[in-house]
């Protein structure tokens, strides 16, 4: 019965580094309720670690795309359409910023820095999203990641933070532009989790610390709990949700103080 | 209390598992980076590797500073 969920769903998912990734989180969920996946990778230092995971989870699709080029991500969606032709769903996990610019002040950020990160973490987006109007002529799901530093200050999360809110209005925009086609466009804004891209970010092992301190359930989340979330956005549970941004951080961006402050301010 | 000797054999079945070398390459001078191999990536996954492994969080600062598996064996040692 779980499997009847995505059965005959097909889409592509880029972003997964390795076990740890969020991506591989919702490919998990996708593949174990029936989905057929497609899967990208970076650059040679990343297909080593991807390769295993598309085998593990039976891909019949995986191509190296640069999203920082309009004419790779093309290039994949061209192979693509000849190679599965049905598209149901794109997964967006994709980030980056200047390791620099993740731990300087924020005023310090560089015009290159600043161009970098809100191209490859938020304009990529958008030529995907042009390729989903041409395959995905009977509607499906685009969902991207994005976390609450988009939204608030995060110390350390700088200019990704900026890139995070551009994608995420991004997402509003493109839910406005593809949702008569029935094509929905949606972010999950997850808490933070051990990942490779998490272990960039400096003092991330403190933002764990706290956020599993001052989180109203007391807990950090887990990668499955992401992936179930992932799961219902690009299935069909969800086939009127567009626009949204959904978190699944247990409720930490609900709060502005909690009784755990109480317990930080003596730390 | 793990002994020196049992911290040493997880390291190295941790190592051997995620940098894919053999064992016998792994001993206690080997060097991530030149010795084995690994690049920036790998040394990242080899410390969330390891924290999970020993059930510790290890601070950005110090994981920089396990550059081997003789600094590895001797900092969960002397932390765990």
């Amino acid at each position: 019965m779980a499997e009847a969920l995505m059965k005959g769903k097909k889409g592509l998912v880029f972003g997964v580094g390795n076990k740890h990734s969020i991506a591989y989180g919702i490919a998990k969920e996708l593949h174990d309720h029936g989905a057929e996946l497609a899967f990208t990778y970076a650059g040679p230092v990343m297909e080593k670690r991807v390769r295993p995971v598309a085998e593990s989870f039976n891909a019949s699709f995986l191509m190296e795309c640069d999203v920082a080029s309009d004419a790779a991500i093309d290039a994949v969606f061209s192979a693509y359409e000849s190679q599965i032709g049905q598209l149901d769903f794109i997964v967006h996990s994709v980030a980056y910023a200047q390791a620099e610019d993740l731990a300087n002040d924020f005023s310090a950020t560089s015009r290159d820095g600043w161009k970098l990160a809100l191209d490859i973490s938020a304009y990529s987006l958008l030529p995907m999203a042009r390729w989903a109007k041409k395959l995905m002529p009977n509607g499906g799901s685009i969902l991207s990641l994005t976390f609450i530093g988009g939204e608030k200050s995060v110390p350390y999360y700088n200019v990704m933070g900026v890139a995070k809110a551009a994608l995420e209005s991004s997402v509003r925009y493109l839910a406005a532009e593809l949702g008569p086609q029935q094509i929905r466009v949606n972010s999950l804004s997850a808490g933070p989790i051990k990942t490779l891209a998490g272990k960039g970010i400096k003092g991330f092992d403190l933002l764990l610390k706290i956020n599993e301190l001052r989180s109203p359930m007391r807990r950090n989340i887990t990668l499955e709990e992401v992936g179930k979330s992932g799961l219902y956005l690009v299935s069909n549970l969800s086939t009127a949700v567009n626009g949204e941004n959904l978190h699944v951080d247990g409720g930490i961006h609900s709060i502005a103080a909690c009784e755990a402050d109480k317990e930080l301010a003596n730390l | 209390m793990a002994s020196k000797e049992e911290i040493f054999e997880k390291v190295q079945g941790i190592v051997a598992t995620e940098l894919e070398v053999d064992k016998e390459q792994i001993v206690m001078g080997a060097r991530y980076i030149e010795d084995l191999g690994a690049d920036s990536l790998d040394t990242v996954e080899l410390v969330m590797a390891l924290e999970d492994e020993f059930g510790t969080s290890i601070p950005d600062d110090e994981a920089e500073k396990l550059t081997s598996i003789e600094s590895t064996v001797n900092y969960i040692f002397e932390n765990k």
